[in-house]
């Protein structure tokens, strides 16, 4: 069967039309106006790779401080700040805006087939505030008052009897920031999804990718309020001296920790699962074939969506919580093994029963699958609840963390950059420098991190700034310094081959992979407009799927920037409804808005003083400004498939 | 030149060697010294093997799939919707589930069991109950007795005789810190407010390091302990000791050294049972010179690292709560020989 491209051959008047209907506003200013999802995604992407990076070169710092006992290279106080901006930076800067928004919204209004994002200065302002947030953090690092309790920040420690000063402010604030930033995205993707897809994409013909991201956002829905709730009740306790987590008074420490792991678990599976899902895109393209078991890893994703919020007191075991309790918690953790190993075991049949025809993304799934698998089995071994109470807060756990979460993330989301940069720049990747990058990245890292196992094993703690010559973990420290240097190594080759590839790489075409989904039915890169005419949709995998007359939709205006909405289920057009423009507003909004969460920090009236600018704000962007005269709106028109 | 590298290689090898779990005794939860720890570590290696099993079959599966079909050509194939074998695949699939479910539940089971074990509840009658109490950067370790004036009170140095059971309490004076040891049981965390309650026997006479788990500040890494098992006459021996008030100066020395106590900061924090010295902020010093180390296992407890560290602390541990006690050289002296004689 050929490979069939809906790219047709649209009369040139009518692309003009498009691309004058669809720009967006030059210049400086016009760049803070901008609304449209690859701007905002690719920006995304951008923002938080800098944060990977800032977040490594603390990570190294802190390798250096290790590598021997007794080491003065960073004093404790730099040692604590540094080790919470890793962890705050990677988990809240890095980990999901780049594998959840940033992914997200550049890529699912391509897969869905359709011309922007919903809401889309919703998703602009999202990313301003996501912005706010990691200047806010990082700005308080060099102003010396880095957060320094820990990416947790537990009570009392992280109170106002504790920590004095305003460096456990600034954490809390930044939580609300990077909150505020993934509930919008969260919001506008759900939508998307749900609403947006082309005719012909069932629910049961959506790609993996697509249920995944749509279940990623009901879980940000459900589990970011929790850490929002208790990162405000922090900053009340600190500001105005109520006494949520005051002892003496009524409060209680632990519920805290209840509340922060209600989001905290969940978390990992919001970083973890868009990882599946690039895994779960990329093996059947390589393996020329449908996925095996479409149903059995749908079922599995919306099962651990579920789950993820059933095991958080697994992070607990250590606080002496009665045993039948614990035992129900380690079931959970037990049980939710299943839906990824389900995972795992179709991945395997669909290279087992395709013809396996792997390019350089499929490099970092090889390293997903052996990383990942060592992550996960170490967690097998944690959610046991004696073996936990030896192992955890120590290395053996900063082992097995960083083995799901480098192997669940950071492993697929190179795979997703070689796959999806051709697509985003247009032009290829390089084969040699990818091979580099992944062979440095791959042994240093599991230099760095397996060594860890066993340095947990012999009792070093975490989040220690040095130890004593008499425990013997000098050398196991310093081999896993070492691992880092051939981490950075193959993280400046992929910069290299970054930059050398999107000047000098060969074009990529439309679809260099021979891949399935809608993304690759448009150039690359896509224009503002995506396609010229919307495709429709008739299996799983739009283009291997298509009929050779495959329809496209018609009736869609393009003086005017409009979308088609499809009902939930079947996908059935239902009306065109005119997307939002590019507007300044969200920009403002996210001043007002940032302003008076900085402002909290070091007063209430913040609040009463900075809420008018915000409702102001809010107006402008909300006023209601008609139609453009020249797109009078028309009313609902059934639409043809031509 | 060459044989510096050498040289050097080797000696990274064996401290490597050292550090593995390969190599016997120390400081690891895979040498047990208390069945507490040995029920752990029979499950821990119980655990690994399944896990190691699963990892091995299916990264071999995966290989194995990956090059059985793998093609080398650069055109990509034309995509297939279902394979023949499909149907066949879902047995295998399904398999492959029923297994993991099977070793999941296993792997719980013994976790209940080996869950039941280390909490036992004993009934000897000859148990000894300690009480911890957190503090930031310390251990403050009591031995309860009903009779207050045989209340023991030290720190970071835990007494216990060797094959009897031992209940510990655990307080914190501040912020959450976490109990841990790792050749004698899982750690257990330190909350303010609720007490928890935890039990361990330490089988052979020996001395076992400990280390605060749980981040709880700026000098969260030098908040050591040590858990010294005896034999029972030594323990005996040892109570009847700390029971006992400070021993009074015996030369003009140690009479300087006690005015000096006295008449610095030293009494604002610290209690020497016997004297007018009774601030409980600080370690109780009363028998200071019976312990091995001091600043929490930072540093050895000889003449030299006292002296240091009561004159500037801060150089030492950044950020601990004791203050820098500049004093004259024969007033520094003094005071080190009349702590020196506090056995």
């Amino acid at each position: 069967m050929a490979i069939s491209e809906p790219v047709l051959v649209a009369d040139s008047d009518h692309i003009a039309r498009l691309a004058q209907t669809w720009r967006q506003p030059p210049g400086f200013w016009g760049w803070f106006s901008n609304v449209h999802h690859t701007a905002i995604g690719t920006r995304y992407m951008v923002t938080s790779f800098i944060f990977l990076g800032l977040g490594g070169i603390l990570a190294a710092l802190m390798r250096i401080q290790l590598a021997r006992p007794e080491n003065g290279f960073l004093s404790p106080d730099t040692y604590n700040q540094f080790f919470t901006m890793h962890g705050s930076t990677m988990i809240f800067l890095f980990a999901v805006p780049m594998m959840f928004q940033g992914l997200g919204l550049y890529l699912v209004p391509l897969i869905c087939g359709t011309r922007n994002i919903a809401f889309p200065r919703l998703a602009a302002f999202s990313y301003y505030i996501y912005l706010g947030g990691g200047l806010l953090l990082w700005i308080g690092l060099l102003t010396n008052t880095g957060a320094d309790v820990g990416w947790f920040s537990y009570v009392p420690l992280a109170g106002p009897a504790f920590s004095p000063g305003k460096r456990a402010d600034f954490w809390a604030q930044m939580i609300t920031f990077t909150e505020v930033s993934a509930l919008a995205t969260a919001i506008c993707i759900a939508v998307t999804i749900l609403r947006h897809r082309a005719p012909g994409m069932t629910l049961n013909r959506m790609p993996i990718i697509l249920w995944e991201k749509l279940v990623i956002s009901f879980m940000i829905i459900f589990a970011m309020p929790s850490v929002m709730v208790v990162s405000s009740m922090l900053l009340l306790d600190r500001l105005i001296g109520t006494q949520f987590f005051n002892l003496a008074l009524g409060g209680d420490v632990l519920l805290y920790q209840h509340l922060f792991w209600f989001f905290g678990h969940p978390e990992v599976y919001i970083i973890f699962l868009p990882g599946t899902a690039i895994v779960s895109t990329m093996v059947p393209v390589f393996s020329r074939r449908h996925i095996f078991g479409y149903t059995w890893i749908v079922v599995s994703v919306v099962a651990t969506g579920f789950l993820g919020f059933g095991l958080w007191v697994h992070h607990m075991f250590a606080t002496g919580i009665p045993q039948m309790s614990a035992s129900f918690f380690t079931a959970a953790s037990l049980v939710i093994v299943v839906p990824t190993a389900t995972q795992f075991f179709c991945w395997i049949a669909t290279i087992w029963n395709g013809r396996l025809q792997p390019r350089i993304p499929m490099l970092w799934i090889f390293g997903f699958f052996f990383v990942f698998l060592i992550g996960g089995l170490s967690g097998v071994m944690l959610a046991s609840v004696p073996v936990n109470w030896q192992v955890h807060d120590t290395y053996f756990v900063v082992a097995h963390f960083h083995y799901v979460l480098i192997g669940g993330a950071l492993f697929p989301m190179f795979a997703g950059l070689y796959y999806w940069l051709p697509k985003i720049t247009g032009r290829m990747m390089d084969s040699t420098l990818c091979h580099w990058h992944f062979w440095l990245f791959f042994i240093g890292f599991n230099m760095t991190f397996f060594t860890m196992h066993f340095l947990g094993l012999r009792g070093m703690p975490r989040r220690i700034y040095t130890y004593s010559p008499d425990m013997h973990w000098g050398a196991l420290n310093m081999l896993a310094t070492c691992g880092v240097v051939f981490m950075t190594a193959g993280l400046v080759v992929f910069l290299v081959n970054f930059f050398h590839s999107k000047a000098y790489g060969d074009p990529a075409g439309n679809n260099p992979w021979a891949a399935g989904s809608l993304e690759w039915a448009t150039t690359s890169p896509p224009p503002h407009y995506n396609f010229s005419e919307l495709p429709t949709v008739n299996g799983r995998e739009a283009l291997w799927d298509n009929e050779p007359d495959q329809p496209i939709v018609v009736g869609l205006r393009d003086d005017v920037p409009e979308v088609l909405v499809t009902n939930t289920l079947d996908s059935d057009p239902e009306y065109r409804e005119e997307s939002a423009g590019p507007s300044i507003w969200p920009f403002l909004t996210s001043i007002t808005v940032s302003a008076a969460f900085v402002g909290s920090i070091f007063t209430a009236w913040a609040i009463p003083v900075g809420a008018p600018p915000v409702i102001v704000t809010l107006i402008g962007w909300l006023w209601p400004r008609g139609h453009s005269p020249s797109a009078p709106v028309e009313a609902k028109e059934r639409l043809t498939h031509g | 030149m060459f044989a510096s590298v050498l040289s050097t290689m080797g000696s990274v090898l064996v401290a490597l060697y050292q550090a593995s779990p390969l190599s016997p005794g120390g400081h690891s939860a895979l040498h047990p010294s208390a069945p507490q720890a040995a029920h752990i570590e029979w499950l821990y290696w119980v655990i690994f093997w399944i896990c190691f099993s699963a990892f091995v079959l299916t990264f071999a599966v995966f290989t194995r799939g990956s090059a059985r079909t793998y093609i080398s050509q650069p055109e990509p194939l034309p995509p297939i919707k279902e394979h023949p074998n499909d149907s066949k695949a879902v047995w295998y699939v399904g398999g492959a589930i029923a297994v993991t479910v099977l070793s999941l539940f296993a792997v719980l089971f013994m976790s209940v069991i080996t869950g039941k074990q280390v909490e036992g509840a004993t009934a000897e009658k000859n148990v000894l109950t300690i009480q911890i109490t957190g503090h930031q950067w310390w251990w403050e370790i009591q031995y309860p007795n009903s009779q207050a004036y045989q209340t023991i009170t030290t720190a970071n140095e835990i007494h216990v005789p060797a094959g009897r059971r031992v209940i510990i309490l655990t307080k914190s004076a501040d912020v959450i810190h976490s109990f841990w040891a790792p050749s004698i049981t899982g750690k257990r965390d330190v909350i303010p407010g609720p007490s928890s309650a935890f039990s361990f026997e330490v089988d052979k006479p020996g001395i076992y390091h400990g280390q605060c788990a749980e981040f709880c500040g700026l000098q969260h890494a030098h908040m050591g302990f040590s858990v010294i098992a005896e034999p029972e006459d030594q323990f005996e021996a040892w109570e009847k000791e700390q029971i006992a008030p400070a021993r009074d100066p015996t030369t003009p020395d140690q009479l300087r050294g006690r005015q000096v106590f006295l008449t610095h900061a030293c009494v604002m924090c610290h209690t020497i049972r016997g004297t007018d010295a009774g601030s409980r902020v600080g370690p109780d010093l009363t028998h200071i010179a019976s312990r091995k180390m001091i600043a929490a296992e930072t540093l050895p407890n000889t003449r030299g690292d006292l002296a240091g560290w009561i004159s500037d602390p801060q150089v030492i541990k950044p950020g601990t709560l004791m203050v820098p006690n500049p004093m004259q050289p024969d007033d520094l002296q003094a005071l080190i020989t009349y702590l020196g004689s506090l056995q």
